[in-house]
């Protein structure tokens, strides 16, 4: 009993000391940004491109797909109460609300989360950061901003984009399949969804991304420098980022309603 | 701060532990400027731990590392970056950037620190290059050079910025004859010529002794014997002799601490 007690007490006070370390290396990370993005705009740049562009294919393809999914189901179960025409709204507000944020913010995580958590526990395995140390250069901003700021900056742009492949997946199933009309289609989303349903998914994506870049830089850079280190860094990336985007996605969504 | 004294390097009453495994346990040691000092010693000494600790990568239990008369560890951190930029260091890897070429890996301190034209880097860098013999590499990635070719693209890398101090983590390892050779030369002409000091931790003694003024051998946490590679091959100390002379009979056992062999081998001890 005694040793339950402590183990919990020790888990207690571990958890509080890697919470506390998480929060510092996210303030070091903010203090230097203002310095990377005046100065080294290049490497921003060069990480948007890394995180952003080169996820882009995986994000258009499913939000194809989860476009057609939604163009499916709400013309199916809109048909019983006779509110088929509102399959544009059904699915705009899904996609700009939630589906765009979070399952892009899910894919990101997947695609270049993963991609930054193992690179930089392999730079770290491989002696590069310490490398950089011995140079002078302070890892932290040289490596980890522009690589948290790629991903920050890129996300919203990645919802956005899913969002409007994933209408357009909608309207190829609706309009062009199920025979939905165009007008009231298109009309009925123009006159409903406002510009704060939009700045819900806007908001919520910064958010997402910020989280989604933090755990990956800060897993890759806490990586143990091993090949099952970084393997496990790159997993557990995966698996915090998704918790942290639904628990944030569910606090977001009650605190606007 | 005493820039002529005699000593660069002085570390007093070193202690540093891993886990329950003391590493160093009151090392005391005097590099002096100008010379190259090795430090040798059987594997798992913490020899590379002690080039960490040199260079504040790691911090100490307890005693000092001091620097020109500066302990370090009393830095702050742009003080110690601006100590860094007098070290090069040539890690046991090579720890080339692997995202960027081999000319960019040896211009990123110059882009880093400095605020030279392109042009100027450009010649620099494939000065550096050529004395390494790898010039012709400049436009290759880190991927498609072998172990060796790293090691050396490192070292023009650690004397890009022309520094006080060369630290170099077992610089023979994987180089091929013809490049040991040259590379052992380059290190004793570089510091005679440039006027630096170099450390260099390695197990070859054939090389060590062709290059190092000065050689400690580092065992059981502290320095066994110090002194010339001729002084050191003439020691009268088991220790030494075993390591000099790569015998296998000695104080340091070639096992690891482990069980019976024949009672772990017939498991009597786990049945």
């Amino acid at each position: 009993m005694t040793r339950l007690i402590r183990d919990i007490y020790d888990s207690g006070i571990e958890f509080v000391r890697t919470f506390g370390a998480f929060q510092l290396f996210f303030m070091q990370l903010l203090r230097h940004t203002p310095t990377m993005l005046v100065r080294r705009f290049d490497l921003v740049v060069k990480q948007v491109f890394n995180t952003g562009a080169l996820s882009l294919v995986i994000i258009m393809v499913s939000g194809l797909f989860v476009g057609g999914v939604l163009g499916l189901q709400g013309y199916s179960n809109l048909a019983r109460f006779n509110a088929e025409d509102s399959v544009g709204v059904f699915a705009a507000f899904g996609l700009v609300k939630e589906l765009g944020p979070v399952i892009t913010a899910l894919l990101f995580a997947g695609r270049a989360g993963t991609s930054l958590a193992s690179e930089i526990g392999l730079m770290k395995a491989t002696d590069q950061l310490s490398a950089m140390e011995m140079m002078a250069v302070n890892p932290v901003p040289r490596v980890l901003v522009p690589r948290f700021l790629g991903g920050v900056i890129a996300m919203p742009f990645l919802a956005a984009v899913f969002s409007m492949i994933g209408l357009f997946g909608t309207h190829l199933v609706a309009v062009e399949l199920l025979s939905v009309d165009v007008g009231a289609f298109w009309q009925q989303m123009q006159m409903t969804v406002d510009l704060e349903d939009i700045n819900e998914g806007i908001f919520k994506s910064l958010v997402f991304g910020v989280a989604a870049s933090l755990i990956a830089v800060w897993e890759g850079y806490n990586a143990i420098p091993t090949a099952e280190g970084v393997g496990r860094a790159t997993t557990r990336t995966v698996v915090i980022t998704a918790i942290a985007v639904l628990v944030f996605d569910f606090m977001i969504t009650a605190l606007m309603l | 701060m005493d820039d002529n004294s005699e000593n660069l390097i002085e570390i007093h009453d070193l202690k540093y532990s891993r886990g329950p495994r003391a590493i160093f346990d009151g090392l005391n040691l005097i590099i002096k400027r100008g010379e190259v000092t090795a430090l040798m010693g059987p594997s798992g000494t913490g020899k590379t731990t002690l080039l960490r600790l040199i260079t504040r990568q790691l911090i100490p239990e307890h005693g000092t590392i001091c620097v020109d008369g500066v302990d370090i560890a009393t830095l702050t951190l742009t003080e110690l970056y601006q100590l860094r930029q007098r070290f090069g260091m040539l890690f046991q890897n090579g720890a080339l950037l692997t995202d960027i070429s081999v000319f960019e890996n040896v211009a990123f301190p110059l882009r880093e620190h400095t605020k030279l034209t392109n042009r100027l880097i450009r010649h620099v860098v494939l000065t550096k290059l050529h004395a390494v013999g790898l010039r012709g590499a400049a436009d290759m990635m880190p991927s498609e050079l072998s172990g060796g070719m790293a090691r050396r693209v490192a070292l023009a890398r650690a004397m890009v910025m022309d520094p006080d101090i060369l630290i170099y983590d077992e610089p023979f390892v994987g180089l091929d004859p013809i490049s040991m050779g040259v590379i052992v030369r380059l290190v004793r002409r570089m510091n005679d010529a440039l006027g630096i000091t170099s450390i260099i931790v390695s197990h070859d003694v054939e090389e060590i002794s062709a290059v190092a003024d000065r050689s400690f051998l580092i065992s059981d946490g502290k320095v066994a014997a110090s002194g010339s590679p001729d002084e050191l091959r003439l020691a009268p100390s088991d220790l030494v002799r075993q390591f000099m002379h790569g015998m296998a009979d000695g104080p340091v056992a070639f096992h690891f601490q482990a069980p019976d062999y024949e009672e772990q081998l017939l498991g009597r001890d786990t049945e």
